[in-house]
């Protein structure tokens, strides 16, 4: 079973002389302990593919189906979309876009309050993925007091505390040097590999690519799975 | 999870410093009702104190505490020989001020009827009742006068024997208590120049009569002489109570044919005190009380929206992390009812701690405290409803513009 599964995704913005095709007729899969990379120059359509996947910005045509369940057709919610944003995806961005009044030990733990989990298990489970990402000597400082590798990590370790089929990350090591930026996308791999879950990561860093196990380009709202060479 | 106290944590200082700005508005907010109450405490005071079934006061006026009223020498024997009268007793009041110890003391004389009433029933806080008939008064202790002062009024330098708490004239100026005489003596009271000149002015007057003699004359130019035919000071009005049984409304009745005097009843006086010297206040105290009721929901609105603007970034994160809309509004509401709990905390303890010091009574009562407590509720509550209404609006997808 796919961890994700997009076919046929359409969404324009605009009308007119201002219309612009985001995405036309894009289709993908990830699967489970899968790290997919989807390349492409600014406009070209991935961060509007990312929000659809994600949820956010739904496609007016297509369907979105994770773990086998389908979540969205023809632009209509197949349940509730914000409880399957917390409970099935997670997301990593740019940033690390953590919340700044929250420790990093709360910052982890947030996202399993929002799935209505708490109690002693909660503390655990955040505990634990900081330790797994190399962060757990952390747990008692606030994001500020990070570096932007570490910052990183406690955004991924939130992002896998509900255990997601999918990760979703928006360019995650822009705002980081080549060094840690690399690190970041192998612990990606390492967490696919480890936890199952599908990795699909929006990057311009070509220097990472081998890090991927499935390569996606999008141009002019078209994606094409790029073949690797051996 | 509470979101609203993590965020608070990390900017404690200028959450209480906003908080307590918001406190000092709702002290405000509360001291405006004290004010109006302790106006009406005050305007009071001496009627109630009084304990009279009856005033009775100069024909035609409303009393000592509303204008000039002078009764008749002799009424209050007149009163006590009606039916139903248990006694009567003059009554003397006005304010007057005088230099006491280089500084300017406003003060209202009360006299008190030697020797039935020497200050026993009043509220001592420190000293005694009087015991002499004369150079002896009660003050009240908002006048800062210490027992065993002289306080020098008129030709006559007396002792403050007793102190009272909170015995204040309509006016909100402390009460001195003296023996109705030596009240009435004060407030007639004339500086020696002006006294000489009426002096001058009975002798040229006598001269015009047939009472003019050189045993007059010389009568006359004594200072301390005061003519037959001069009344002493009157009195303002006479208290009548009644015996036990008699009806209020007979000897009322009665009275009132009398044609040199006015009869009011306890609850007349206290209503007229209240129409005179409260009734603009009151209107006054309570147009601006409603203002500042705005303004403080205002700068409550202002304050918790701007609160939600600078969460902006953090509260689309919460959405795009699938937050319900619940957590959302907990966020912001809590922090509304966080910050104006403190802001009445601190309302409280400024209304403990400053209110005392003020130069009129701020009488605050369980009513004005859960009166103005609801009134923040509600403030916060609409003011946090402006924020929530922000907090809905904000879109997801903010976190992706970065």
């Amino acid at each position: 079973m796919e961890a994700l599964r997009a076919e046929n995704l359409y969404k324009t913005y605009g009308h007119g002389d201002t219309e612009v095709k985001a995405l036309r007729g894009v289709s993908m899969v990830a699967h489970p302990g899968e790290v997919v990379a989807l390349l492409g120059p600014s406009g070209s359509g991935k961060s509007t593919l990312l929000t659809g996947l994600g949820l956010l910005n739904p496609p007016e045509r297509g369907v979105i189906e994770l773990m086998g369940q389908r979540v969205l057709e023809d632009g209509r919610a197949q349940g509730d979309l914000a409880a399957l944003r917390r409970s099935r995806i997670g997301f990593v961005f740019q940033k690390s876009n953590l919340i700044p009044f929250l420790s990093v030990h709360e910052n982890v733990r947030l996202i399993l309050t929002l799935n209505d989990r708490f109690g002693a298990d909660t503390h655990a489970r955040a505990q634990e993925l900081l330790e797994y990402l190399g962060v757990g000597h952390r747990t008692g400082h606030f994001p500020e007091e990070l570096s932007g590798g570490e910052q990183q990590r406690v955004a991924i370790a939130r992002a896998l505390a509900p255990a997601p089929p999918v990760i979703l990350a928006d360019e995650p090591t822009a705002a980081l040097d080549s060094q840690r930026g690399r690190a970041v996308m192998e612990l990606f791999r390492k967490v696919a590999r480890e936890q199952g879950t599908a990795v699909v990561v929006v990057t311009h860093d070509h220097r990472t690519l081998d890090v991927f196990d499935t390569i996606y380009e999008m141009e002019d709202g078209v994606l094409r799975k790029v073949e690797r060479t051996a | 999870m509470n979101l609203a106290m993590k965020d608070l944590r990390r900017q404690r200082l200028s959450f209480s410093a906003t908080a307590l700005g918001l406190g000092l508005l709702f002290a405000i907010v509360l001291a405006m009702g004290g004010i109006y109450r302790g106006l009406v405490e005050d305007a009071t005071l001496l009627v109630d104190h009084m304990n009279a079934d009856l005033w009775v006061v100069q024909r035609d006026t409303r009393g000592p505490f509303a204008e000039r009223s002078t009764v008749p020498p002799g009424l209050e024997d007149r009163l006590r020989a009606q039916a139903g009268v248990a006694s009567a007793r003059s009554f003397s009041t006005a304010t007057i001020q005088r230099a006491v110890g280089g500084r300017s003391l406003r003060m209202s004389v009360v006299g008190l009827s030697w020797p039935e009433d020497k200050g026993q029933s009043l509220p001592l806080v420190a000293g005694r009742p009087l015991r002499d008939p004369h150079r002896e008064v009660l003050a009240d202790r908002s006048l800062w006068l210490a027992l065993g002062q002289n306080l020098p009024l008129g030709d006559e330098t007396f002792t403050v024997v007793g102190l009272t708490k909170g015995m204040l004239s309509s006016g909100g100026d402390g009460c001195v208590f003296a023996t109705e005489l030596d009240a009435r003596g004060i407030l007639a009271w004339q500086a020696p120049e002006a006294r000489r000149l009426e002096r001058e002015g009975r002798l040229s007057r006598l001269a015009l009569t047939e009472l003019d003699s050189l045993s007059n004359q010389d009568r006359l130019k004594d200072e301390r002489f005061l003519p037959p035919t001069l009344a002493p000071a009157p009195a303002n009005a006479v208290l009548v109570y009644l015996r036990p049984g008699a009806s209020l409304d007979s000897v009322r009745q009665g009275l009132e044919t009398w044609p040199d005097v006015t009869v009011y009843t306890a609850q007349a006086q206290r209503d007229l005190l209240l129409k005179g010297v409260v009734e603009k206040s009151k209107k006054q105290i309570g147009l601006f009380r409603a203002l500042l009721s705005v303004v403080s929901g205002i700068v409550v609105t202002l304050i918790l929206y701007n609160m939600t603007v600078a969460k902006t970034h953090d509260i689309a994160l919460l959405k795009l992390l699938g937050a319900r809309s619940s957590v959302v509004v907990k966020l912001v509401l809590h922090q509304g009812l966080l910050l104006g709990a403190m802001g009445y905390g601190f309302a409280l303890a400024i209304a403990k701690v400053v209110f005392p010091l003020f130069p009129r009574r701020v009488v605050l009562g369980p009513g004005e405290f859960i009166g103005v407590g609801l009134l923040v509720f509600v403030l916060v509550t609409l003011a946090s409803a402006a924020g929530i209404l922000r907090a809905l609006r904000i879109p997801p997808t903010l976190i992706l513009a970065g």
